[in-house]
This record gives C-alpha cells, structure tokens and sequence, in this order.
C-alpha cells in the first residue's frame, strides 16, 4: 500500500534527488532515525546542509521504485556489518585481531580495549573496531557454542 | 631531504603478488604505475578485494565478479572525488556528465586511496598541461617510509602493526629503567641464590640424622650426643642464614622495584605533559590515569613480587633438582615426574579461576555503574519519580553479581583441596617407589626422608608458580600501554633552531592557514593579520572553525599548511614555553586547581606577590566577593571551585590572564555559560583585560564582542566576511544573518533584547 509519493530521482551523477513542495530539486540523503530498533520506519529524507525535506513514516508507504531508491541508498552508506560467528581470536589481551564471519563477509578487526564492546540490550552488543568501524551482534544467544566462548572472554 | 630517494611505497613493485601479473597484463608500453590502492569492500559493501591503479596515462580498475579490467584514459574534466562516512571511504570517478565509477574500502585503506587521489591529480594534471610531474617534497613514516598524508602524525599502517597483541618480550623494555639501579639488582640475585641456598640444607640434614642418629638408635646403639649437636646447630644456623639473606633479598629487590616504579611513573606523566592537544582529544582522562596510576602499580608488584618469587621458585627446583640427582638419581627421576603434569594441572584450573575472576569484575563494574550514574542524577530520578526503576535495575545488577559469584565459588572452593590431593599423590608415588627401593637395600630410611622434605617444600610452591603466566601477561600488557604514551612524539615539537622573542608586541598574522584534524579538513586557507593591541571579533555557528583558530594560535596545534606568525617569526622557530608565556587564555568553562584562590590566581606565575595577586583580582573585579568569603584569599577550592558561582570562577580566571599580563589574549567564549547579570560583572573585569593587548575573542553572544575593533565572520572553516559591525550590517551577508537569528530570538529570551539594544547603541 503506497500512500507517500515522493518526487525521488537519481541524477547521473548517482547522487538522490528530491524535488521540493517548492519545487526546487535538492541533493538528499535518507537517515534511519531508529537504525537498530526500528530500521524499516521512521526514515528522514535530509538535505546535505542537515535540514529535513521529507518524512518517511514507513519504508513500505513508498512505491516500489522510490522504495527501491531509498533501499539503495542507504544500503551504499550503512556499514554496520552483522557478527555472524568468530572463528579466532589472537589473544584475550587486547588490542586483539578476531576473525570473524558477518552478513557481508569474513573480516579481520581489531579490537582496542574491551570497552569497545558495547552492550545494547541483553543480547545485543556494538562492537567497534580500531578503524570506528562498528560490527553488531544481534543476538548473543544464537551465536555458535564457540564463538559465543571467544566473546565470553571480554565479556 | 626529498623522498625521490625512497620508492612511494604504493608503486608497481610493491603490488601484492595476487594482482601484479593482472595488472602488468593491462599496461601498454611505457606506462608504469603510480600508485595504487586495494579496496575491500564492494557496490554492496561487502567484504571483496578488489584494485585500483593509476599510471602515468590512465585509471585502471578490476570489476568486481568478472575479473575484467576497466580504464578511464585521462582527460579533461574527469575527477576523482573522496569521501567518507562512518567507517567506509569513497572514490568516485566522475565528469561532466556522471558518475562513471565508485569504490568503497574500509578507513584502513584510506592512506592508500588518498595517495592514489593525489597521484590521480597530478598524472591527470600532467596529462593536460604536457608538464612533467613535479616532484614534491612529501612527509615519509619514519618507519615504513611510506609518505604521510599531511596533518597525519602517526602513520595508520604503522599502528595498525603496534596494534598486534603484546607480547611478554615488551617487558624486557623495562630495562631502560632498570638500568641505573643494576648493581642493587645484581646484589639481590646473588643473595636470592645465596637465600635459596641456605633453605635447603636443612632438609639435607634430615638424610644424616636419621641414618646416623635415629636409625643406629632404634637398632640399640645409643644416641651420639655430640652429632646431634652438630646437625642441630647445622639446622638452627641454616635456618639463621636463610632468614637474614632473604630479608635483605627482599628488602633490596622491593626497594629497587619501587623506585622503578617511581620512575617510570614521573617519566610517563612528564611525558605526557608534553604532548599536545591532539593526543588529549583522543583518549579518555580515566584510561590516561588508569595507565600513570594502576598500571604502573601492577608492573611494580609484579617485579618486586612475582617476578622474584617466581625466580627463586625456579632456582629452588633447579637446586633441589641437583642435590637430588647427585643423592641418588632413579629416585630423583620418579620425584620430579609428575611435577610438569601437576604444574600443568594447576595452571589449567587456576586458567579457567582467572577468567571467572575477571568476568566478576566487570560484573562488579555495572553495580558500580548504577550507583555512579543515580547518585549524580538523583535530582532527575526523584523529579521523574523514577526510585523504583533505578532500585530494579540495581537488584538486577546485584543478582547478576551474586551468580555469577555463586559459580566461580564452586571452582574455588574446589581448588585448595585439589592442589592438596595432587601433592598428596606426588608424595604417594614417591613413599612408594622409595618403599619400594629400601626393601631392595637400595637407599638408606635417611635418603627417603630427605627426598620427602624436598618435595613438600616445592609441591606448595607450584600454585604460586602457576599463577605466573596470568601475571606476566597483565605486566606486559602494562607495560605496553605505558610504552604507547612513551612512544608517542608531540605534534607540536620544540625548534631545532629556537628563535628568542625579546620584546613581544602582540601582532599576529595567518598566512594560508589550513588545518585537518585526521582527514577531516577543520580550517582551510585562512589569512588574517592582527594588529598589535587591537580587538578581533570571531563569530561563527559552532564547529565553524573559530575554537580551531584559536588553538592553532595558541600553537595547541600546528597548522598543516601555511604559517601562524607572531611579530613576523613562525610560531613554530619560537620555544613553545616561551611562545605561550605571552598568551592569556580565558576559557567557557574556567578551570581552578585544588588550592587557595591565591595559588590559583598565580597559577601562571607562581612566584608573584601578594600586591600583584590583589591588584589583579581587583582589575578582574573579584577582590569584592573574595574578600567576602571565609578565608579570604586563603580559601580553598575544590576541584571545580564549589562554593563559587559561575561568574565568580570566571572573574578569578580573568585575575589568573591578567596576572601573568599577557601581551596576546584569547578570549574562548569567556560569558557563554552566566546570564546577562553575570555578563556584565565579566564584562567590566574583560574590559580591563583588553586594554592595551591584541584580543582574540569567540562569542556566541554578538553583544559580547560590541568593543571589537572588527569582527571576523567564519563559516565551515573559511573566514567569509571581515570588518566592523557596521560595515557588516550593511553588507547584509552572514554576520547580518548570524545578528538577525540573535534579534529574532528577543520574544524567548529575555536577556537579547538589551545585548542588541547595546549593539544599536554602538552602532548609532
């Protein structure tokens, strides 16, 4: 059910545009506001001086090309990867390299100090690497016997 | 120095093997490559390696999936654009009419994409103009020679290797501190040998005594008064001797391992002292204490405790083993078998102890949580009638607390009785064998005893040893973290050649002055000359770039490019001490040292006299209300100055600028956080100030800057508008804007309409 029309187009220069209620077609970037908690609503359309030009209440309101405009975009700028197992670990001193596998592929981080790992919720933990690059664990408990023993170990 | 000696090291030699081939297959004759940069992430921002290349004619790129190569041969209006945003950079390769490409890579490969933007500008440059490239002077690491994008002072490749765990061999650094106390060292080893000697001739004893005392005396000889003496004055001077050398063992070795403490300490926190800014802004002042602090306390411990424990435990078993061999050597063999596996054992449970332990702590730091974060907020949590949420949330942190407590106490309580049973074994094989063995007429009642109080003393020993391994870890990663402030170079080095500023008339200029902070451009290309003794206005939304400005003055900083110049010399020839003696510094939020109001205001010249003190805290108008409180001047304030209102700690920074009477004065939004009363009081000790000395002043509030001699308007890190309130008024641009959003706010807040009734004063 589409009720929200937006006047969304990508440029060729790749960038989104968005044509204003004046009119005016203005560079955008969409921001979840909820990333974690609620990624697929609360969706703001911001212009690259930071000002709101639209409100996305939920990401299925959009037509299906304006949705897939939106998806896109933030997909070529979210880069939360998922934890999805750690194989190794290099020592439970940090700092310490872990190898580990996650929604977008294997990845070696390394973690500086312990309080890095942030616990968001009981089962859920923000992990960010030395190059601020943040990894997340969505769920602890579904993690794997093994890896769930390596996180142990800073936990 | 040019780096045409050295080889970048993102050329075609350096390429990782995997593409080399690949890549020496695209080029033609005569292109080389200039450099090059591995992305690793895909159009999904998925994990994928893939490359980009530019040579002296072109871009040329691997796609992704296919293994084809694609090129963009240059040409006028192709760009290479650079981006980043949390954690992941962009390339873009654009022209006039689109996108034609993107990369993405995680911010390790940053270093790399940039010098490949960079070369991409210069080869395209070249392409176009016909000019060869021109060879630049280019900062090179130190310690991989890989050229350092300006404004980097570490170079990330480089940490990103100091960045590998520590290892136990970073404590053997630690023998730059040792070093000055190597003869005291050297004395408490030879009378560690000497200590462990002499606690093990009494067992020795044993094996005479009772071959030729008890034994003899059981088979009916009567006992030998006179060797009985002996072997008991033997054991009494033996006992004597190992008592006094290992006191003087101890008391020399923990003597020296304070006084390495002691040492590293001061040289850390001297260290520290002297890094800039930067290095501040990165880390966290409790991680910063931690490390001068409790680090250094536990290598300490660890030298002066385990360290030496663990050497004498190993010269005991070294010692005892060759007196063992030497009695008889099959019964040595069978006693100290088991001592590895039991060892390893004990390591093994003590292992999984440790981890519990340290799983307690951390537990025991989200109690410590809840308290640190309530009793602060008390206020909050009573106004929102939130008393019984934060009670749940502490119960919960309790309870967690107790089972994880309840499950380490099981191991625990299992572990003395366990290295009991082992030793009991170990003695069971030895009783046996020896049993065993004097059956045979092998050995002597004598020699078994003797083996048996041989072995007790060290079975007790292996669980210290055991804990050994933990220990040296924690030390090393100690020490590793005091060696990374060590290690650590300032940003803002003395000069080689330091030039001498005699007479110091306050004029500064800026010239070009670009700064980046990582790789984000803070400032950029700012030009600005300051008269001496006259008042600058910054103004400016916040993160405009004006705090940037003043602490590239103040040299907190150094600029990445162009030059901060004082009365014509580049800051950067002057001594940094030297230089900021002539700089008052009055900041938003006033910091007062734990001290008397006096000491405070002297901070900046500790040396003045009381006259001095008392005439600048009257220019600064706080003689009043100092002369008010309890102890006048000799009042002691907290951390924070408690008991002192806002306006009150500031006027007592404003007496601490003015004492040292500095000829340059920075004025960091000295009244943003008083209200307008406060202001005013402020602002008449501020007007003292300024006479006579270059200001450099930030305010939020555009009343505050109304005896500005001109007011310098910033935006995004550039200076867009300069001159004096008038003039800019009529300009209409961003001051008049900046002015009209403070006038506009006059219905909500009460204090405005006077601070512009002020500026329409001063302006008429």
């Amino acid at each position: 059910m589409s009720t929200l029309n937006l006047q969304l187009v990508r440029n060729p220069f790749g960038r989104l545009m968005l044509t204003t209620a004046q009119g005016t077609e203005e560079e955008v970037v969409p921001v979840r506001s909820f990333p974690i908690a609620a990624p697929e609503n609360s969706i703001s359309l911001v212009s690259m001086d930071g000002h709101e030009l639209a409100w996305i209440e939920h990401l299925a309101d959009l037509p299906d090309a304006q949705r897939r405009l939106v998806e896109e975009e933030l997909a070529s700028r979210e880069f939360v990867p998922e934890i999805r197992a750690i194989k190794t670990i290099s020592s439970f001193a940090t700092p310490s390299t872990w190898q580990v596998d996650t929604d977008r592929g294997p990845f070696a981080l390394v973690l500086e100090s312990e309080d890095d790992i942030r616990r968001i919720s009981r089962t859920m933990l923000m992990i960010s690497d030395s190059n601020g690059i943040q990894f997340l664990v969505r769920d602890l408990t579904k993690l794997d016997r093994s890896s769930r023993k390596l996180l142990d170990g800073f936990l | 120095m040019t780096s045409s000696a050295v080889p970048p090291a993102n050329t075609e030699k350096s390429l990782p093997n995997s593409w080399r081939g690949d890549v020496q297959n695209c080029l033609v004759a005569g292109e080389t490559v200039e450099s090059w940069v591995e992305t690793d992430l895909d159009a999904r921002l998925h994990f994928a390696d893939n490359l980009v290349v530019i040579t002296n004619r072109r871009l040329l790129a691997h796609i992704p999936g296919n293994g084809e190569w694609k090129s963009w041969d240059f040409r006028a209006g192709l760009s290479l654009r650079h981006r980043s945003h949390v954690g992941v950079g962009t390339l873009e390769l654009v022209d006039d009419g689109g996108r034609l490409a993107i990369w993405h890579y995680t911010m390790n490969r940053n270093m790399a994409a940039l010098s490949v933007r960079r070369a991409f500008e210069e080869q395209l440059d070249s392409t176009i103009t016909g000019q060869p490239v021109a060879k630049h002077e280019e900062i090179l690491c130190p310690r991989c020679k890989l050229p350092l994008e300006p404004g980097i002072e570490e170079c990330p490749i480089c940490t990103r290797e100091t960045q590998t765990p520590p290892s136990t061999w970073t404590l053997f650094r630690l023998w730059r501190f040792a070093r000055p106390y190597k003869g005291r060292l050297l004395a408490g080893f030879l009378l560690t040998l000497a200590s462990t000697g002499a606690t093990l001739v009494p067992p020795y004893l044993t094996m005479p005594l009772m071959d030729n005392v008890l034994i003899p005396f059981q088979n009916g000889k009567p006992i030998d008064v006179r060797l009985v003496e002996l072997y008991l004055s033997g054991l009494l001077g033996a006992a004597l001797l190992a008592w006094g050398l290992g006191w003087a063992r101890t008391y020399i070795l923990a003597l020296v391992s304070e006084r390495i403490g002691r040492d590293l300490r001061t040289a850390t926190f001297e260290h520290l002292l002297q890094l800039s800014l930067e290095y501040f802004g990165g880390k966290r002042t409790g991680d910063l204490m931690a490390r001068i602090g409790s680090e250094t306390d536990r290598i300490n411990l660890f030298l002066s405790l385990h360290l030496l424990d663990f050497a004498t435990d190993v010269l005991m078993i070294l010692l005892t083993a060759i007196i063992l061999f030497s009695i008889h050597p099959w019964l040595a063999l069978v006693t100290l078998l088991p001592l590895p596996i039991i060892a390893w054992m004990i390591h093994n449970v003590r292992d999984r102890l440790r981890t519990g332990f340290e799983k307690v702590d951390r537990i025991w730091a989200e109690v410590a949580n809840v308290l640190s974060d309530v009793i602060p907020g008390i206020r909050v949590v009573k106004a929102f009638a939130q008393e019984k949420r934060e009670a749940a949330r502490f119960r919960e942190a309790n309870l967690h607390n107790l089972v994880l407590n309840d499950r380490i106490n099981k191991i625990w309580a299992l572990f003395s009785p366990t290295v009991t049973l082992f030793t009991e074994v170990g003695l069971l094989v030895v009783w046996g064998f020896g049993i065993w063995q004097i059956s045979k007429g092998e050995i002597t009642v004598g020699v078994l005893t003797a083996f048996l109080a041989y072995i007790g003393r060290f079975y007790t020993r292996l669980d210290s040893m055991s804990r050994i391994v933990s220990v040296t870890q924690k030390a090393a990663a100690g020490t590793k973290r005091i060696f990374d402030i060590l290690d650590h170079v300032s940003s803002v080095p003395e000069p080689v050649n330091p030039v001498h500023l005699m007479d110091v008339r306050g004029e500064i200029e800026l010239r070009n002055v670009g700064f980046r902070y990582g790789t984000r451009a803070v400032t950029h290309d700012v030009s600005l000359t300051i008269k001496s003794g006259e008042m600058i206005g910054l103004v400016g939304h916040s993160g405009s770039g004006k705090t940037t400005l003043v602490n590239l003055i103040c040299r907190f900083y150094d600029v990445t490019e162009g030059s901060v110049l004082i009365d014509g010399v580049d800051v950067r020839s002057v001594p940094v001490a030297e230089f900021r003696r002539n700089i008052g510094l009055v900041l938003q939020e006033p910091f007062l040292f734990f001290g008397t109001i006096a000491e405070n205001i002297a901070y900046g010249k500790p040396d003045a006299t009381r006259e001095e003190i008392i005439a600048a805290a009257r220019a600064a108008h706080a003689h009043e209300f100092i002369l008010g409180l309890p102890n006048g001047y000799d009042s002691l304030l907290g951390e924070r100055g408690q008991g002192l209102s806002g306006g009150e700690r500031q006027r007592i920074s404003i007496a601490r600028a003015l004492l040292i009477n500095p000829k340059i004065l920075i004025l960091d939004e000295a009244t943003s956080s008083v209200d307008t009363e406060t202001e005013k009081e402020i602002q008449k000790a501020l007007d003292n100030l300024v006479r006579g000395r270059t200001t450099i002043a930030i305010a939020h509030r555009l009343s505050t800057l109304r005896k500005a001699d001109r007011l310098v308007a910033m935006d995004r890190g550039q200076v867009v508008e300069m001159g004096s309130h008038d003039e800019l008024m009529a300009k209409e641009g961003h001051y008049y804007r900046l002015y009209q959003a403070q006038a506009r706010n006059v219905d909500t807040e009460p204090e405005i309409p006077r601070a512009v009734d002020r500026f329409r004063e001063h302006a008429a």
